[in-house]
Formats: structure tokens, sequence, C-alpha cells
């Protein structure tokens, strides 16, 4: 029999906010994986058609919208009407 | 070799300024060249916990913005010889700092002192990225509580993300600083334990520092508390924490809980 039981007041506390804390940053850390596969793609999106096109950095819009069965992928790349090709693409 | 070590957060009032001038005046008087800037543009206060507000002229944003030289902003600590400070300015706007300015001060340090501990301010706005930017390592200070916890857990991920060396592929050394923690109330289940607190954010426990009443009076005082009180637990704690930042290796000691009267007096029996 544990006397300190006699003199505790309620049940403690932290080993529902040490549960709390895990369930929650197993959520926000694939959150902010997803927002890492979201830069990567944008550059590597970037590098691919920059190989052919010239094009603006912040003309290359990645975004992604998250549904309960699908996700969708938006990409939108603005390139200039004349835009030059590339050394790269003309050699080609 | 230089090494600079962000002490950072996210969350605000975790101890994050105490921590860098506690630190700082341990490896100075461990030998250690030293500087401590303030990275809190706007709100700095790195200069009243060291006890230097009144002698303050030039300021981090002055020499990032080329209007004074960095040795006319430093400013030499009056107890310990080694250890320097480079204010933050109290008046602008946190949009002062650049980029490039910071880099160039960052590097112009680098080959004057041993160490560069750089107080972040709170939050992950520009201002913290500035301060982690050129970071060989990293403090993450915590406290055994929620919040923070989940806060220090974000700021882990921009470590990892938009420090210089991560974009480098290369990895920062990161630690984690627990302050304020009462080991009886730990002990009672009534606070997130060292274990937890590791467990959750699974980095190397730099130190454990007890909450004390010596950590407000020496910031009373204007004295990191490891010069103020040197002989109290949390300013032991520091030293230790100084120690092993430079690559000692060191015992981890759990700070004990205090002893009321009842257990001074029964305590022995019962152990």
């Amino acid at each position: 029999m544990n006397w300190s039981m006699f003199f505790k007041r309620g049940n403690p506390s932290a080993p529902v906010a040490c549960e709390r804390l895990q369930i929650l940053l197993a959520h926000e850390r694939s959150e902010i994986g997803h927002s890492n596969l979201i830069s990567t793609l944008r550059e590597e999106i970037l590098a691919a058609i920059s190989r052919h096109v010239a094009v603006e950095p912040d003309k290359v819009q990645v975004k992604m919208d998250r549904g309960p069965v699908i996700s969708t992928l938006e990409i939108e790349v603005e390139i200039p009407n004349g835009a030059q090709v590339s050394r790269l693409a003309a050699n080609a | 070799m230089a090494n600079v070590v962000v002490v950072t957060s996210g969350k605000g009032g975790v101890g994050k300024t105490t921590s860098t001038a506690a630190l700082g005046a341990a490896l100075a008087q461990a030998g250690q060249n030293t500087v401590v800037v303030d990275f809190d543009v706007g709100l700095r206060n790195l200069d009243l916990v060291m006890g230097a507000e009144r002698r303050v002229v030039f300021d981090l944003i002055n020499v990032v913005q080329g209007g004074a030289k960095l040795s006319q902003a430093l400013i030499r600590d009056k107890r310990v010889d080694n250890l320097w400070l480079l204010p933050a300015s109290q008046t602008r706007d946190k949009d002062a700092l650049t980029e490039q300015g910071v880099a160039t001060v960052i590097g112009e340090l680098r080959t004057r002192f041993d160490w560069i501990l750089c107080d972040s301010p709170a939050g992950i706005e520009r201002g913290a990225t500035l301060a982690m930017r050129h970071a060989d390592a990293a403090v993450v200070v915590t406290n055994p509580e929620v919040s923070s916890v989940r806060d220090s857990d974000r700021i882990v991920g921009m470590l990892d993300s938009k420090t210089e060396k991560a974009e480098k592929g290369e990895c920062i050394a990161k630690h984690v600083l627990i302050t304020r923690f009462d080991a009886s109330r730990a002990a009672r289940g009534e606070m997130l334990s060292i274990g937890d607190v590791l467990e959750i954010l699974s980095l190397p426990l730099l130190g454990i520092i007890p909450e004390d009443k010596e950590v407000l009076r020496a910031s009373n005082m204007g004295a990191p508390v490891v010069l103020n009180s040197p002989a109290s637990a949390p300013a032991h704690a520091y030293m230790d924490a100084a120690h092993r930042l430079m690559g000692n290796q060191i015992d981890m000691v759990i700070p004990s809980e205090k002893r009321g009267l009842l257990t001074k007096l029964f305590g022995r029996r019962a152990a």
C-alpha cells in the first residue's frame, strides 16, 4: 500500500499532457512535411521548365488542396509571350 | 574556430534571454572569448539582463546599416573580461535587419570570438529566422509545459529547413535546454518529466535549469545568474550546460526538489 495515495489530489495531469502533445505533434509534423513537399515540387518543376524556357522564379505557383478522399495539386506557370528559349533547348 | 549558437524557443517568456546571458557568462568564465548578440529588435532586453542598459550607444542595426563600426557597438562586460554584448536597437523596426547585413556582422564576429550566442526573438517571423540563419548549433529553450514543447517542435522544423547549414544539406547541432523545471512537481506527475520532453522532441539534452528564486534575483540585479549567485543550483546547471556545449562530458544532475521542514526532519529516515 502506497501511503502517498492518501495525500494525492486528483490524478496526475502530466501523462495527459504527454499524450495530447504526441498526438498533436504527429499531426503537425506531417502537415509541415506536406509544405516541404510543395516547396520541393515547386523547385523541381521550376528547374525542369527553366531548362527549356526562361521563367521568373516567382511565376511558378504550386498549390495543394487536401480533400477527404483525394487531394489536388494545382500548378500555374506564367510564361511571358516571346520568352527566350534557353540555349540548352535551342541546342537540342 | 568560432561557433555561432542561436538560443531560440518559438514561445516567449521561457527564458531565452536569461539563458543567453547565463551561458555567455559561463563560457567566458571558462576562458572562451564570447559575445552575446541581441536579435530582438524593438524589444531588446539582453542589455538589461546583463546590466549594461546604460552603456548602449550603438547597436546591431547601426552596424548592419553601416552607421557604426562593430567595435563601437560592442560593450565589454565589467565583471568578466572576455564577455561582450552586441545590443539590439530599441527604437528601430525589425525590418531594418537585412539578411546581407546580418551575414556581414556574423562573419566579422566569427573572426573575433570563439562563441557567438544569438538571442532570438520569440515567434517564427523574420527576426527569429535571421537569428538562426547563420547558426552552427542551436539551443532550444523549453519549459516542461505543453505550449512550450509544441512551439519548440515547430522551431526544430525551422532549424532543419531555414538555416544556411540546412540549405547546404548539412545538419545543424540542436540541443534542448529545459528551464523552470520543478522536480517535485514532475515527480508527482503534475509536470511533464525530462523523459517526456526528450522523447517528444527527440533532441539531446544540454541541461536542466531548476525553477529557482535566484534566477529572478539575478535579472533584478542586472547580472547573469552564474555571476550573481555562482553557488546556486541554476548557476551550476548553466555552467554544466556551457561545458557540454564546449563538448565536455559532464554527468547530468536532475535538480532535486527543495527540502521542506518535514522532509528535512524525516527525509533521511524515509530515504
